[in-house]
């Protein structure tokens, strides 16, 4: 049976240590972008922590959101890229072939989530990160859109792996950069189609909930809030 | 002073001696801009020559270093350029679209017009379709739009609106070209039987051997109708598919039905204000006070009012519907752009689409050539205006309140935007070198006795026979 790829972020687990951004840049290549572009709204991140208050001083609550592209099954941006740079791939991720980008970004204007990342000028790598850079995905220069993959070079590696060892996939075998390094277990990846896996089990909890799944996007990313779930009970 | 067509009938009765001299003086005023060159022209040439070259350098250090030279930012990660893109491919609706319909209505003042309406449309398409190639990351792969056959039997994307968009300009253009083209061509062989050299070589090819024969006015008027049809769902569906570059995505206040027609009936306005400027120009710069007359301006001011009433219309609809409907994600780009961060352009658009020209536009005795002038000028900068407050408030304030931005333009943006107006006005510059800027033979047409609408005979090069009567004269053409 063909994988489904999915993730599930525990909002009730989520500390906002960004660890996961960090493995993110690390494993995917993001360059940085320094100070000054940042602050202008260009800083590159497939995985980025959103924070909000709720409550006022001095008794605010702190919520931490990680927000990455939710691989959406009706995925806005892939329908307008006129060069077929955005694409879905079999396994239902939204691909994103960077030599094919001719940069008309219109994938991130469609996009609800804002979660594409633009190349407004070629990379950099401050000294030392230059040498760590991952050889399994490719550099993109300027012009190009990027975006989270659900770290596709460790999907297809562990696929080929098990293929050549005539098995199936098990779960748990991969994850993303980001499920591996969240130390407090918020971020879970595995196949949606495996009903036994614990992407599978933890997609169907009651606490539930896709971001902005009103907009009928599909997305493949599933939020855990126990706070909806009582406000739901409690109603 | 304007003849009145009892007037000129009566002229006609007479021997066809004055109309003869009409005709001789028609040639000889609309050539004159041709063959001498004013101290003036050759300023406007260089200044808007520099204009292009500032645009020029300016693309090419973002070439150089990266399209993160202008100010997009995500979430704005469409801005001047885009707005650019859609005000021009308006602007390009003044010609060819209104010099169809009023050909097609059997206009007859649309003569001294129709010419310098379609130029404009022809130069705004490649002004509007030189933008988005300048404004992609990476403007050299341009070209990976053209579905043509490869190697890596890759096709590209016909679900793109922007696909569309390519299409539907290129559709535009060449339409609009040969619609530009076709009433050239008896001006082109009137230029080569009165010039020498190098320019009679040029317009020997541009007349492409005309010479005036009944079967060759008979294809002309055959083709030109053709053409006014075809063009004018050609025209509308343009800006329709422009339109829905926007409507077609999800984004907050972009995702409407009644985008297309509201951005046709921007085009149209937008599209006459700048023909009613430009004749102001050529009229003033080329002396066609006898040609481009009040009537002309009054007429097309008439238009102007319905236009700017009906993009009033337009624009009211859609923002109480929005209002009315009162959902979270739309309303936060609602109040952005009426009331907090872009208030005072969204209210200084009113006033340039609305308050100031439809009093202009409404009382006769406003709706002069100075007039009309003032309320044109107004119209082109709040339609600008509003095809910046279409795109702008939508993207910087998309759903996720964290992902909220804001957009400012750099120098580079500025230059460009400056260069695409000066390489408008240099082009028109230049064409009016080349082309009588009103038709000549179409003029002439106007001089010829009522006689049913079919050409049987046509003596001379330029002087068809048998069409309509009407049109301003020369006023003093001697008796």
């Amino acid at each position: 049976m063909a994988h489904k790829w999915g993730l599930v972020v525990d909002l009730d687990r989520c500390t906002g240590c960004e660890a996961c951004v960090v493995a993110c840049h690390a494993e995917n290549n993001v360059p940085t972008v320094g100070k000054d572009q940042a602050a202008i709204g260009r800083a590159m991140q497939w995985i980025r922590v959103e924070r909000s208050w709720e409550g006022d001083f001095p008794n605010p609550k702190v919520r931490f959101q990680p927000v990455l592209c939710q691989q959406c099954d009706a995925a806005p941006c892939e329908a307008v890229c006129p060069t077929y740079a955005s694409y879905h791939t079999e396994e239902g991720l939204n691909g994103q072939a960077y030599n094919r980008c001719i940069g008309t970004r219109f994938c991130a204007n469609a996009c609800p989530y804002t979660v594409r990342s633009f190349n407004f000028f070629n990379p950099s790598w401050q000294k030392p990160l230059n040498l760590q850079l991952n050889p399994d995905v490719s550099v993109r220069s300027v012009g190009i859109m990027e975006k989270c993959t659900f770290c596709v070079q460790r999907i297809k590696s562990a696929e080929i792996q098990a293929e050549a060892e005539k098995r199936d996939l098990k779960d748990g075998e991969l994850t993303t950069a980001c499920a591996q390094s969240c130390a407090s277990k918020a971020l879970v990846f595995g196949d949606l189609n495996d009903p036994n896996s614990e992407v599978s089990r933890l997609a169907s909890s009651n606490r539930a909930a896709k971001l902005m799944g009103e907009l009928g996007t599909k997305p493949n990313v599933t939020y855990l809030d126990r706070g909806a779930w009582q406000d739901a009970k409690n109603s | 002073m304007q003849k009145t067509v009892e007037q000129i009938e009566q002229d006609l009765q007479r021997p066809t001696g004055r109309t003869q001299r009409a005709a001789e003086r028609i040639e000889q005023d609309l050539l004159r801009p041709i063959f001498t060159t004013s101290g003036k022209y050759k300023v406007a040439v260089a200044v808007s020559g520099l204009l292009v070259l500032a645009g020029v350098a300016a693309f090419g250090y973002q070439l150089y270093t990266g399209i993160g030279v202008w100010g997009i930012n995500s979430p704005v990660f469409w801005a001047f350029d885009i707005t650019n893109f859609v005000f021009w491919i308006g602007i390009s609706h003044a010609g060819t679209l209104i010099s169809a319909i009023l050909r097609l209505c059997n206009a007859t003042w649309r003569r001294p017009v129709t010419r310098c309406a379609e130029a404009i449309t022809v130069f705004s398409i490649v002004i509007g379709g030189l933008i988005p190639l300048c404004h992609i990351g990476r403007p050299w792969l341009g070209y990976w739009l053209i579905p043509y056959p490869n190697q890596r039997g890759i096709w590209p994307n016909f679900r793109s609106p922007l696909l569309w968009d390519f299409f539907a300009i290129l559709t535009y253009l060449t339409g609009s070209t040969t619609f530009l083209y076709l009433p050239t061509i008896p001006d082109f062989a009137a230029i080569r039987d009165a010039s020498t050299g190098f320019r009679k070589k040029i317009c020997r090819i541009l007349s492409l051997g005309w010479q005036g024969t009944p079967r060759q006015w008979q294809r002309l008027e055959i083709a030109m109708h053709i053409m006014a049809i075809a063009i004018v769902p050609v025209a509308v569906s343009v800006h329709t598919i422009v339109s829905w570059d926007f409507s077609m995505t999800l984004v907050p206040m972009w995702h409407s039905t009644i985008f297309g027609p509201y951005f046709v009936t921007g085009a149209i306005f937008s599209g006459i204000a700048a023909l009613i400027l430009a004749m102001a120009l050529l009229r003033h710069f080329l002396h066609l006070e006898q040609y481009l007359t009040p009537l002309h301006f009054n007429n097309l001011g008439k238009l102007l009012l319905t236009m700017s009433l009906l993009w009033f219309y337009f624009t009211f609809c859609e923002r109480l519907t929005t209002w009315y409907g009162n959902t979270p994600d739309e309303m936060a780009v609602f109040w952005q752009s009426i009331r907090l961060h872009f208030a005072p352009l969204f209210w200084t658009m009113v006033i340039c689409n609305l308050i100031i020209p439809v009093p202009i536009l409404s009382m006769k005795r406003f709706r002069t050539i100075t007039g009309t002038a003032i309320a044109s000028s107004t119209i082109i900068v709040g339609m600008w205006i509003e095809r910046f407050l279409i795109i702008v408030p939508a993207l910087d304030h998309k759903f996720l309140p964290f992902s909220w931005g804001v957009y400012r333009p750099t120098w580079v943006e500025d230059t460009l935007m400056a260069s695409s107006f000066g390489m408008m006005a240099l082009l028109y510059l230049l064409f009016s070198k080349a082309v009588p800027m009103i038709s000549i033979w179409e003029m002439k047409v106007g001089l010829q006795p009522h006689g049913g609408g079919i050409i049987t005979t046509a003596p001379a090069i330029a002087e068809p026979h048998g069409l309509v009567l009407e049109g301003p004269l020369p006023t003093d053409v001697p008796e």
